[in-house]
C-alpha cells in the first residue's frame, strides 16, 4: 500500500459509477455496480477472467453504452453525453489496452505522433518531437523511434503503448491488464512503469488485472469484482489478511 | 402394437428433424435480413461521415496510393492478356467470314464496353476488397479500433470514408489503364498470328470506338469501386473477436464484392440498353 486510505479519500472524486449495469444478450455482465476512483490513487480491479473487468472500463469511455447506471468523469455523466462531449472526456483519459492496440501500419514514432496531432492540434513539429523523445525516454526506448510494431517484443509493445497513453497528458489512465502474457521480469518492470507515471504526471489510475504481484506493486487500494458485483474492497492488507476463500485463491 | 408404437416414434422423429430444419431455415433468413439491414446502416453512416468537415485528406491520398498505384502491376498484367487472348480466340471466327480487318474495332469495343470494367473490378475485388477486410478486420481483433476511438479519431472517418472513397475513384482510372493496356495486347496478339503494322491496327480499332462508348463503362466503374470499397471495410469493420475472424473477413468480402460487382454491370447494362447508349 502506498497511500494511506484516509489520504486517498480526501481527494476529490475523478471517477464516481453509480448502479452500473451492462448486458449481453441474456448475459447479465455488469450488475448494479458502484466504484469511486480518487484523485491520485491506483485502484485496482481484480476479479477472474469474464466477470466485467474490461466492460466497466470500457463503459467510462464510451466504447460501450451501459444499459442502467450513472458514470460521472470529473463530475461529468458520460453515458448521456454526445460524441462531442465525450471526446472532449476522452482527451483526459488515456487507456492501455490489454494487446497494445499498436497501429501496425505505423512506426512507433507515428503510433506516437497520431494522438497527439490530434488531441494537440495546436502543437507544433518541434515540439511534437520533444514530447515523443521525452515519453519514449520515460519508457526506457527512445532508439525504438523509427522501429515497426512487429519488431517489438511483448514488453516493449506494452511500453510503446504506454508511452502512447501518456504522451497527451491524460489526468486518468485506465490499464486493461497491462502484464497480461509477460513473463515475471518484465511484468515487474511494468508495474514499476505504472507506479512512476503515477508519480511523474500525476495520474489516477484504474489497473484491471489478475496478476497479484501487479497489484502488490501498484494498488493503493483494491477492488474485487465476482460475477459482475463488487464482491471485496479494501486496501492490499485487508485482502492478503482475508479469510475469504475466493480472495485466499488470488492471494495465496 | 409394438409396429404402431415404432410408427408414432418415426413420425415423431421426422417432425423433429422437420421443425429443426425449418428454424435453421428461419435462423439463416435472420441472419441474412440483419446482415442486409446491417449494410444499409453502414452505407448510410459512411455516406454521413463524407460530408462531415473533418475529411482526413492525408490518409485519403495514401489510400489512393495503396489501392490506385500499388494495383498497376496487377492490372498491367491482366489487362494485356485480357485483349491478347481475346484477340487470339476471336481471330479464327472473323477469319471464317472473311471478317478479320474488323478485329481491332471488335476487340476494343468489347474491351471498353464489358470485359475492361467487370475483369479489372473482378480482379481489384480479389486484390482490395480482400485486402481492406483482412487490414480492418485485423484492427478490430487488436483493438486499433477501439484505440483510435478513444484517441477521438472516429473510425468510420478515418478508416472507411478515405477507403471507400479511394476505391471509387482509383477504379476508373484502373480500368482505362487496363483498357489501354488491353489494345496493345491485342495488338501483339494480332501480329503473332498475323502482321498488321500498328498505325493500321490503332487507326482502325479507334475508327470504332466512340465516346459514348466510355460514359457507361466509366459510370459503371465508380459503382463498382464504390461496392469494393464497401464492402471491404463493412466486412473487416464488423469481423468478430477471434483471429479466425480475419481469413473469414477477406474470404467473404472477396465473395461479397465480386457478386455485387456482377449485379451491378448486369444493372448497368440495362440501364444502358434503356438509355440506348
Amino acid at each position: 500500500m502506498r497511500n494511506t486510505q484516509t489520504e486517498i479519500q480526501n481527494e476529490r472524486a475523478v471517477i464516481k459509477i453509480t448502479n452500473l449495469s451492462k448486458s449481453f444478450g441474456e448475459q447479465e455482465v455488469l450488475k448494479n455496480f458502484s466504484l469511486t476512483l480518487y484523485n491520485g490513487e491506483n485502484l485496482v480491479v481484480l476479479g477472474k477472467s469474464g466477470s466485467g473487468k474490461s466492460v466497466l472500463i470500457k463503459c467510462i469511455v464510451g466504447l460501450l453504452k451501459p444499459d442502467s447506471g450513472i458514470i460521472e468523469v470529473f463530475d461529468r455523466d458520460v453515458t448521456t453525453m454526445n460524441m462531442k462531449e465525450l471526446d472532449e472526456v476522452r482527451q483526459k483519459i488515456g487507456f492501455l489496452f490489454q494487446s497494445g492496440a499498436l497501429y501496425d501500419s505505423m512506426t512507433v514514432k507515428q503510433n506516437l505522433e497520431f494522438p497527439l496531432c490530434r488531441l494537440k492540434s495546436q502543437l507544433r513539429q518541434k515540439e511534437i518531437d520533444e514530447k515523443i523523445e521525452e515519453v519514449l525516454e520515460n519508457v526506457g526506448l527512445l532508439d525504438a523511434l523509427y522501429k515497426m510494431p512487429s519488431q517489438l517484443s511483448g514488453g516493449m509493445r506494452k511500453r510503446i503503448s504506454l508511452a502512447r497513453t501518456i504522451v497527451v497528458d491524460p489526468m486518468i489512465i485506465l490499464y486493461d491488464e497491462p502484464t497480461t502474457g509477460l513473463d515475471p521480469v518484465t511484468s515487474d518492470e511494468i508495474s514499476l512503469l505504472i507506479n512512476d507515471v503515477q508519480k511523474k504526471y500525476k495520474t489516477s489510475s484504474i489497473i484491471i488485472t489478475h496478476d497479484i504481484e501487479c497489484a502488490r506493486t501498484t494498488a493503493d487500494r483494491l477492488i474485487m469484482l465476482h460475477d459482475g458485483e463488487m464482491y471485496e474492497e479494501g486496501n492490499l492488507k485487508d485482502f492478503e489478511k482475508s479469510e475469504d476463500k475466493l480472495i485466499k485463491s488470488f492471494f495465496k | 402394437m409394438i409396429p404402431v408404437i415404432r410408427a408414432r416414434e418415426i413420425a415423431r422423429q421426422q417432425a423433429l428433424l422437420l421443425s429443426e430444419r425449418t428454424l435453421t431455415k428461419t435462423e439463416s433468413a435472420n441472419n441474412f435480413l440483419t446482415d442486409f439491414a446491417d449494410g444499409i446502416m453502414f452505407l448510410a453512416h459512411s455516406i454521413k461521415e463524407t460530408f462531415s468537415r473533418k475529411f482526413e485528406v492525408r490518409e485519403f491520398f495514401h489510400q489512393c496510393f495503396v489501392i490506385g498505384y500499388k494495383s498497376l502491376p496487377l492490372i498491367s498484367v491482366t489487362g494485356t492478356i485480357m485483349g491478347f487472348v481475346l484477340t487470339i480466340q476471336s481471330r479464327p471466327v472473323l477469319l471464317t467470314f472473311g471478317a478479320v480487318n474488323l478485329l481491332p474495332g471488335m476487340v476494343a469495343i468489347s474491351l471498353i464496353r464489358e470485359i475492361g470494367p467487370v475483369i479489372t473490378a473482378l480482379i481489384c475485388a480479389g486484390k482490395i476488397a480482400s485486402g481492406i477486410g483482412a487490414e480492418l478486420g485485423s484492427m478490430k481483433v487488436t483493438e486499433q479500433i477501439e484505440a483510435m476511438e478513444v484517441s477521438s479519431t472516429h473510425p468510420m472517418r478515418f478508416l472507411v470514408v478515405t477507403r471507400v472513397l479511394a476505391a471509387t475513384l482509383m477504379i476508373p482510372l484502373l480500368v482505362l489503364y487496363a483498357d489501354a493496356l488491353g489494345i496493345i495486347g491485342s495488338w501483339a496478339g494480332a501480329n503473332i498470328k498475323g502482321d498488321v503494322s500498328y498505325v493500321l491496327f490503332f487507326s482502325q480499332a479507334f475508327s470504332h470506338i466512340d465516346f459514348y462508348d466510355f460514359i457507361p463503362a466509366v459510370v459503371k466503374s465508380f459503382f463498382f469501386g464504390a461496392v469494393i470499397g464497401l464492402v471491404g471495410c463493412y466486412k473487416g469493420y464488423n469481423a468478430g473477436r477471434g483471429t479466425e475472424s480475419v481469413g473469414k473477413a477477406a474470404n467473404s468480402a472477396v465473395v461479397l464484392a465480386s457478386l455485387l460487382v456482377l449485379i451491378v454491370d448486369m444493372i448497368a447494362v440495362q440501364i444502358t440498353d434503356m438509355l440506348i447508349l
